[in-house]
């Protein structure tokens, strides 16, 4: 298998990172980091806290310097030409803070200002912002009084005033309620799909991630151990090729066990004890096959006069590729197989 | 490559594109890039910065102590000046300048007032610059804005410089006023200006304490740190380091009959103890510029005061006379200041 770490550029790239390090005295918190984002997608930074996650960002916009290695932001290097990176990179940190005594517009204002936009032309992009991240109604309000999910839609807006070419977005979703996310996330895919935004956004949740990211990058103790797309990073998951066939039914029998594990492609049975198979309860029991046997496993537990209560093919989600990428930290056993 | 050496850079590039702008304005110069009717980000961070300022409580609070101050110490200057000249005691030259130098021992005087308060008002306004910044969460929000981060300090520094120029301004010209109008003298030009240098005098003085405490704020997380520390140097060169320098003083002490050179020295070794404080170079300063009378700094002999005519310096000799503590007090301010501008580029700007 060619190594994960690899994220061939096959459009233009926007952000492109080689052998990324930065090392904090003997800690190493990135580590020989390559990755390559292209124009208008989305890309999601997976992993968890203390991942390096923040530190490849931050290094990404100039606020760090990395200890070897180098980084292109829109064809500019961010350490050295950082201002100009500044003006094509919109970064909403994690735990984002506002002028707590100051108006949600005077804040977006003095953003806008530093950004050397007119006073006339600042105030209709903010207002119109406000309005499209949902804050319409508070534009006059004072930015303490925000509860956090109106704190990281202002985020959102005082990312977008500048009109970035690349938004990155450091957990974006961190501490707000479910539809608060489902929302932001929304929002976030529109404006990336409407405008052509590309965006990078780090997270350690993997559902939000999996539903709008077009790629995403697992990044484990500075070092990114897979990337691709949700499906292709299930596929180098079950590179084995096996399939698992989850089977729950009840008037299990001996013999139907006998049947199914010796069906043909089956790798592995594990099914209820005999005890529990005889007393008539609903049993659980899976398959480890080399292909799809669903459609035959399901024949035989009916054609065995059991009743079939579910099937189903199990399909890898990012939680599992998430968890098998971290658990044991064995990144380099699973890379190398 | 650290966006320090990037900055550098950039300040350097930025100035040499500011001096060809006054000749021909190139194409690629930022100021012909930003249109008209936008400011530089600079000026962005100052406008808002002096405006926070003006709404703090912190500002109205100390405003009010010093303006409290200032008039006690304006009724104690015009008792003063009445009772002296009923008993004729007092020479009338440079009248005027005595409503900040005299007191009638009820209450300090004016220049007390400020170079004791002032620092306070210096250290209150800097404390929290860039601690509360950060411990906010905005620090990394607005570095990530296309500013440098030397513009960042220097705004805050500028903005809160620009605010105790305006008060101490504002406060001297309005003692002016007002002893104009209590004691009906009118002041010579000569003591208009001495005034106006002796506010500038104070505003430099402050803007040390100020820069100080910037200082502070960039070194501890903890705006209650940063303070403390500032109250703490602000009192020990206030209050403890004469008493301190008296002690020397006193411990090392030739005796009396001493040779007339180890007297000198160990005079002149003392002054020098004693300069090392910022707020006796501003007094030192202060009272040359207020007090016309007061000829010297250092030790006189008799030898060169034999045929001396005790008369008043003109203004440009008082200013040539503190001229140097000037210089000290600004070059403490610009190393203050060169410190935290070292101090803030190689910090990392993490959120909280």
């Amino acid at each position: 298998m060619e190594r994960a770490t690899e994220c061939p550029p096959s459009g233009a790239s926007v952000i492109d990172l080689r052998q990324l390090t930065k090392k904090y005295g003997e800690q190493t918190a990135v580590n020989g980091l390559n990755l390559t984002i292209e124009r208008g997608e989305i890309f999601g930074l997976l992993g968890p806290n203390g991942a390096g996650k923040t530190t490849t960002i931050l290094m990404m916009l100039g606020l760090t310097e990395p200890t070897s290695g180098t980084a292109s932001v829109c064809g500019l290097d961010p350490a050295r030409q950082a201002l100009d990176v500044k003006r094509r990179v919109g970064y909403m940190p994690d735990d984002i803070g506002f002028y707590d005594d100051r108006t949600a517009l005077d804040n977006l204002l003095f953003t806008a200002s530093l950004n050397g936009m007119k006073e006339r032309e600042g105030r209709e992009r903010a207002l119109e912002l406000l309005d499209r991240v949902g804050l319409g109604e508070a534009v006059y309000k004072k930015a303490g009084a925000f509860s956090r999910g109106m704190r990281q839609r202002l985020g959102i807006a005082d990312v977008l005033i500048k009109k970035p070419e690349v938004v990155i977005l450091d957990e974006p979703t961190l501490g707000i309620d479910p539809e608060g996310v489902r929302e932001l996330l929304q929002l976030i895919h529109d404006l990336s799909r409407n405008e052509g935004l590309t965006v990078l956004l780090s997270s350690h949740h993997l559902h939000q991630v999996q539903q709008i990211c077009d790629r995403v990058g697992l990044f484990v103790r500075g070092e990114l151990i897979a990337c691709g797309d949700v499906p292709s990073l299930a596929e180098q998951l079950d590179d084995d090729g096996s399939v698992t066939v989850e089977i729950e039914a009840s008037g299990w029998t001996a013999a139907l066990a006998e049947r199914l594990a010796s069906l043909e492609g089956v790798i592995e049975y594990r099914g209820p004890e005999p005890a529990a198979a005889d007393s008539g309860e609903i049993c659980h029991a899976v398959l480890i096959c080399s292909g799809d046997r669903t459609s035959a496993a399901a024949k035989t537990v009916i054609e065995s006069g059991a009743q079939l209560q579910a099937i189903r093919r199990k399909q890898y989600g990012l939680d599992d590729i998430y968890h098998r990428y971290f658990e044991g930290g064995g990144s380099h056993e699973r890379n190398n197989r | 490559m650290s966006e320090t050496t990037a900055n550098r850079g950039g300040y350097w590039k930025r100035l040499t594109e500011q001096l060809s702008v006054l000749r021909i304005p190139g194409p690629k110069s930022e100021f012909a890039k930003r249109e008209l009717g936008t400011v530089s980000p600079f000026w962005a961070i100052v406008r808002k910065e002096f405006g926070d300022h003006m709404r703090s409580w912190r500002f109205g609070i100390l405003l009010g102590i010093i303006v409290l101050a200032c008039i006690g110490s304006i009724y104690a200057a015009v008792t003063a000046i009445q009772a002296g000249t009923q008993s004729q005691q007092t020479d009338d030259s440079f009248l005027f300048l005595r409503m900040f130098t005299a007191s009638d021992g009820s209450l300090p005087t004016f220049v007390t007032f400020v170079s004791f308060l002032g620092p306070l008002m210096g250290i209150a306004l800097g404390f929290d610059a860039v601690n509360s910044e950060r411990n906010k969460g905005t620090l990394s929000r607005l570095l990530s804005q296309p500013i440098y981060r030397g513009d960042f300090i220097l705004a805050k520094f500028a903005a809160a410089l620009l605010l105790i120029a305006v008060v101490l301004y504002s406060l001297g010209f309005s003692v002016m006023g007002l002893g104009l109008v209590i004691i009906g003298y009118p002041p010579t030009p000569e003591e208009v200006l001495r005034v106006s240098l002796f506010l500038l005098v104070a505003v430099i003085y402050v803007g040390f304490w100020l820069n100080l405490s910037i200082l502070f704020s960039i070194c501890f997380r903890q705006g209650a740190t940063s303070a403390l520390s500032g109250i703490a140097l602000w009192l020990f060169f206030s209050v403890f380091y004469s008493m301190i320098t008296g002690l020397i003083d006193k411990a090392t002490a030739p005796a009396d009959a001493s040779a007339f050179t180890v007297l000198l020295r160990h005079y002149n070794l003392m002054l020098l103890l004693d300069r090392l404080s910022p707020a006796f170079l501003f007094s030192e300063a202060t009272s040359t510029l207020l007090m016309p009378s007061v000829r010297t700094l250092g030790p006189l002999t008799t030898e060169q005061v034999a045929m001396a005519i005790a008369s008043p310096l003109p203004l440009l000799q008082s200013v040539l006379l503190s001229w140097p503590q000037l210089v000290g007090l600004l070059a403490a301010t610009m190393i203050c200041f060169g410190l935290s501008y070292a101090l803030f580029m190689r910090q990392e700007i993490r959120s909280r």
